[in-house]
């Protein structure tokens, strides 16, 4: 494959992890934030197979499979049964004015361009352009974390930072090295089991995933 | 060897108890694990100081003085914290507060916990530091909403949740680390290898690297527990069994600023500034002043004692900010007396509330009359966490405040005014928990002595006495992270 | 002074003229397709247009000039539109006069017009209608000039030709900005041109209706300008789409032979796009007033986005 048309579509695949991250921002139906999640996940995992491909490294072919399999298909069916066993499909996510987080949104993008401006000079990969993208991926499921506050919502703010972490290690380096990438798949896996778990304790306890519930503990005066 | 059985026993220490740690006998396996873990670091350690640093694993692994010593600490605090378990965990269990499987769970955990702890501070390689750091948060979260009660799982929730946002930062910050060093060092696992990288630091591209550090800082902070990345500690450290707040405030603090220190040296020798030093001398200075501050409003204990937890984080941070050899030394001292002391303070407490059932403070009198062990050992630890001579905090906050007073005098002041107010508002609560009249609400129980005694006095002696080896040793410590 | 180009320039503005109320015909009749009903045929909205013509204006009584004028100026920034956006060539004396910015101007002419004789007879709805209109349309102007932005820093020039013709001689590639750009500029035309989810153009029903609430007064030829004038508004949006985004088959040169095969390339074209439309109007379902805000808010995002694209991606 050519590598300007490599780098093309690479782009062109960050773009839409960009447009999904924004898509998760504003959107209000549980399974739609899932449906996006999973989108985000294969944009990633293409991507990676394109960047494996034209720089011949031949474990980031692993890790896109890795990436296919934890992130389109295994988190969000563990997300959706989550959701059908705990019947949360209807507990609609209020979010606090839409326009304005979109504005923090576009924000973040701006700032997190500035921020990998050097490393953007210093790199010679195809890929360079789209560690700014990542780390705004990485912002704004921050974002996510910090106006939604509803249990399902800010695990899966939590997950697309992850993918967005793992894009910038695909766009910097061509990947970090296997161990590393298995093992924080690994740490993911674990986390996915825990946030399960704690998703039932959190509804068994306080009849709702709504975090604004759990405000008892507060600095005493 | 040594180094492998070190790792190893907590595993299976984990698995074993993973299938019978609801059993009679689980607390001791518990302890006999964890003994054999102390056994086997101090091998370990005797192999450092005999043969100096070294690589081990196909260089997966590395020793040297800085991280032996908090290996060695790491496995000694787990050990006594299993001896104190034993007592505090049957009690619990008698008051109905965890079932068999939560049991199971606990003690398997708990060396889950330890081994990821090791793993970090023994790993070469910066990415399975990342790793083994997030394992270690993991695994207590759950430990933290064992009891189940709103606040528990609240309590866990944030730590979860924060943390994990945390160290996602540390993770980009490691990316970033790794993209400088390829550039040197060649791809592969090769150039994300601390000893290597601690080769090349000079040549490491600076922008990159100060960029990183941010990061990292940030990252690694969010788990040091740094005002204003805090908010998760005082609530994980205050709702789980107390067992787990020891380890939590003596342990696994100290291993995230071991990783932040790290990063710290790696930076340094690229940017060859003291950017990376100022900023963790703010974020240090920060946290001394609010969690002083935070220290005089508590009610709860365990509370309270999780805020005292930051501010010598604070000071420790502050400490390896300001660089030079007194301050390092100063520093690294502080890890290792704080953690006793800190962790002997968790015992008593733990204790303390058992006896009474509730962590408020308001609710807790005559300590000393109704058991004086727990009584004395609080107020002890409390003179010595405060720094009153002659305990060990008080040598290693001296070294650090004459350190402050050469290199940053400007700073002096507000150091000062972080250590008095934290002073004053320890003793204003403690004073009424140990004197008077044992109230009613207060019932006897039987405790376990030898660890708060232990800690004790190993605070005391580090103050009155330095030990020649040890007092070498950090200075090999030192030299390390010049 | 060659005299093809003015030529074919008099010629596209017939053609938008004559075509513009086919082109509405053709999304009508497939939306009785896809809707399962018998449809009154492609050459409808001609029956329709005749038929207001030779009907009597009745004007109220309190009608100012403003409400008298506004017709024969909505109509004809329409038809100088059509002599700016390139439908059959580049080559047009106009287009190097004005850019897409004065595009956008006359139709924020048209628009404050006919917002104006909205309210000016003083009716509930006219008022009403000119409300909505211009919340919509303060929304909806910054999200169109980011997406024209957009497409200009990838050409480099605001003039359309000079679009059109970066991306017949460029190479063809995936541009991430062109594609944001692009979807912002179907949110805005959709809200622009009031067809669903914005507005509906066949409804009259008071609560929804907002372009008719403020042309309910009208009737005879008034009323036949301006809707000739909407329809050529809903096709100028097509073309200036097609222009923009997918010029291919546009001529570059004045020889007849190009531009007759670009008059069948633009039926084709718009086919297309009709069919498109009536995909997206009977995918969706109208939506409330109150989300219009994010509707054209994630508009002007999608064109931000495009912008900065630009700049990190490319």
């Amino acid at each position: 494959m050519n590598l300007t048309i490599a780098a093309n579509i690479n782009s062109f695949l960050a773009a839409l992890v960009l447009l999904t991250a924004f898509g998760m921002l504003v959107q209000r139906r549980m399974y739609g934030l899932i449906h996006l999640f999973a989108w985000q996940g294969l944009f990633l995992s293409v991507s990676t197979a394109i960047v494996g491909f034209v720089a011949g490294k031949h474990h980031l072919y692993i890790s896109s499979l890795l990436t296919l399999s934890l992130k389109v298909v295994l988190l969000p069916y563990i997300l959706h049964v989550l959701i059908y066993r705990l019947r949360i499909q209807k507990e609609v996510d209020t979010v606090v004015n839409v326009p304005l987080t979109m504005l923090i949104g576009i924000a973040l993008v701006i700032f997190s361009y500035h921020l990998t401006a050097p490393v953007r000079e210093l790199s010679t990969l195809v890929t360079r352009s789209t560690l700014a993208v990542a780390l705004a991926t990485v912002m704004i499921g921050l974002l996510m974390m910090i106006t939604r506050r509803h249990a399902v919502t800010q695990i899966i703010g939590f997950l697309a930072m992850e993918n967005g972490l793992f894009f910038a290690a695909t766009s910097a380096t061509y990947g970090m090295p296997l161990v590393v990438e298995l093992g924080v798949a690994l740490d993911i896996l674990i986390a996915a089991f825990i946030f399960g778990i704690f998703f039932f304790h959190i509804h068994t306890t306080f009849d709702s995933l709504d975090v604004e519930k759990m405000a008892r503990l507060k600095e005493s005066d | 060897m040594m180094l492998l059985t070190l790792l190893c026993v907590p595993l299976f220490a984990a698995i074993i108890l993973a299938f019978v740690g609801d059993r009679r006998y689980a607390p001791e396996i518990n302890i006999a694990g964890s003994a054999g873990t102390f056994a086997a670091g101090l091998g370990l350690a005797f192999e450092v100081y005999l043969y100096g640093p070294t690589l081990a694993g196909n260089k997966f692994f590395f020793v040297d003085a800085f991280n032996v010593y908090l290996a060695v600490l790491t496995s000694f605090v787990s050990m006594t914290t299993a001896v104190f378990s034993r007592r505090y965990m049957r009690r619990e269990r008698e008051h109905g507060r965890v079932g068999s499987i939560r049991m199971r769970f606990y003690h398997a955990m708990f060396q889950v916990f330890i081994f990821a702890m090791l793993l970090c501070l023994l790993t070469n390689n910066v990415g399975v530091l990342w790793i083994a750091m997030e394992l270690a948060t993991l695994s207590t979260v759950l430990l933290v909403s064992l009891y189940r009660t709103p606040t528990a799982i609240e309590a866990a929730w944030k730590y979860f949740i924060l943390c994990g946002v945390g160290i996602a930062q540390a993770l980009f910050g490691t990316v970033l680390l790794y993209f400088a060093a390829e550039k040197v060092l060649g791809e592969g696992g090769e150039a994300l290898l601390w000893t290597n990288l601690s080769l090349v630091s000079d040549r490491l591209e600076p922008t990159v690297l100060s960029l990183a550090f941010v990061f990292l800082m940030v990252g690694y902070g969010t788990k040091v527990g740094l005002v204003p990345l805090h908010n998760w500690l005082p609530d994980a450290h205050s709702e789980g069994p107390t067992p787990i707040s020891a380890v939590l405030s003596g342990l696994l603090l100290n291993v995230a600023l071991y990783a932040l220190v790290r990063c710290k040296v790696l930076v340094d020798g690229a940017t060859k500034t003291h950017h990376a030093g100022d900023i963790m001398m703010g974020f240090g200075l920060l946290s001394i002043i609010v969690a002083a501050f935070s220290l005089l409003r508590q009610k709860d204990i365990k509370r309270m004692f999780s805020y005292s937890s930051i501010e010598h984080m604070g000071i420790a941070t502050f400490a390896f900010g300001l660089g030079g050899p007194i301050a390092t030394f100063g520093g690294l001292l502080h890890m290792l007396v704080h953690s006793l002391a800190k962790s002997a303070i968790f015992f008593t407490v733990g204790h303390a509330s058992q006896m009474h059932r509730t962590q408020d403070m308001e609710k807790i009198k005559g300590l000393i009359r109704g058991n004086p062990l727990v009584g004395w050992g609080l107020m002890l630890g409390v003179m010595a966490i405060a720094g009153m001579p002659p305990f060990g905090v008080f040598t290693s906050e001296f070294l650090i405040l004459t350190a402050t007073i050469k290199d940053a005098p400007l700073l002096t002041p507000f150091l000062l005014l972080g250590l008095v107010v934290a002073f004053a508002a320890l003793f204003r609560r403690v004073q009424p928990m140990v004197s008077g009249e044992i109230p009613e609400n207060q019932k006897p129980m039987t405790v376990a002595h030898l660890p708060v005694l232990l800690h004790m006095v190993l605070v005391l002696l580090i103050g009155l006495y330095m030990p020649e080896f040890l007092n070498q040793w950090f200075h090999t410590a030192v030299d390390l992270l010049k | 002074m060659n005299i093809y180009p003015l030529l074919i320039e008099m010629v596209q503005v017939l053609i938008l003229l004559s075509v513009a109320p086919a082109f509405v015909g053709w999304v009508r009749v497939l939306k009785c397709w896809s809707q399962g009903r018998s449809s009154a045929g492609i050459f409808q909205p001609y029956r329709d247009l005749s038929k207001l013509f030779s009907k009597d204006v009745v004007l109220a009584e309190n009608a100012s000039w403003i409400f008298r004028f506004t017709p024969y100026l909505v109509f004809g920034t329409a038809v100088l539109a059509g002599g700016i956006i390139p439908i059959l060539s580049t080559d047009l004396p106009l287009a190097a006069t004005a850019d897409i910015i004065v595009l956008v101007a006359l139709f924020a002419i048209a628009r404050f017009f006919t917002a104006l004789a909205g309210m000016d007879i003083g009716t509930a709805f006219g008022g009403m209608g000119s409300s909505r209109e211009m919340t919509i349309a303060s929304l909806a102007e910054p999200a169109m000039l980011m997406a024209i932005f957009t497409m200009s820093l990838a050409s480099r020039s605001t003039s359309l030709s000079q679009m059109a013709q970066a991306v017949l001689s460029g190479q063809p590639v995936l541009r991430p900005s062109v594609a944001f750009a692009l979807l912002a500029f179907i949110l805005i035309a959709l809200a622009e041109t009031g067809r669903i989810p914005v507005d509906n153009p066949a409804t009259h029903l008071e609560l929804t209706m907002i372009h008719e609430a403020m042309i309910l007064e009208y009737s005879g030829r008034h009323l036949a300008l301006i809707e000739w004038a909407s329809m050529m508004k809903l096709f100028l949006f097509s073309a200036l789409g097609i222009a923009a985004f997918a010029p291919w088959g546009i001529s570059q040169s004045d020889d007849l032979l190009p531009v007759f095969a670009a008059f069948l390339f633009m039926a084709v074209k718009l086919g297309v796009a009709g069919v498109c439309l009536v995909l997206i109007e009977t995918g969706l379902a109208k939506m409330r007033l109150f989300r219009l805000t994010e509707f054209l808010g994630s508009a002007f995002l999608l064109a931000t986005l495009g912008m900065l694209s630009y700049f990190i991606l490319e």
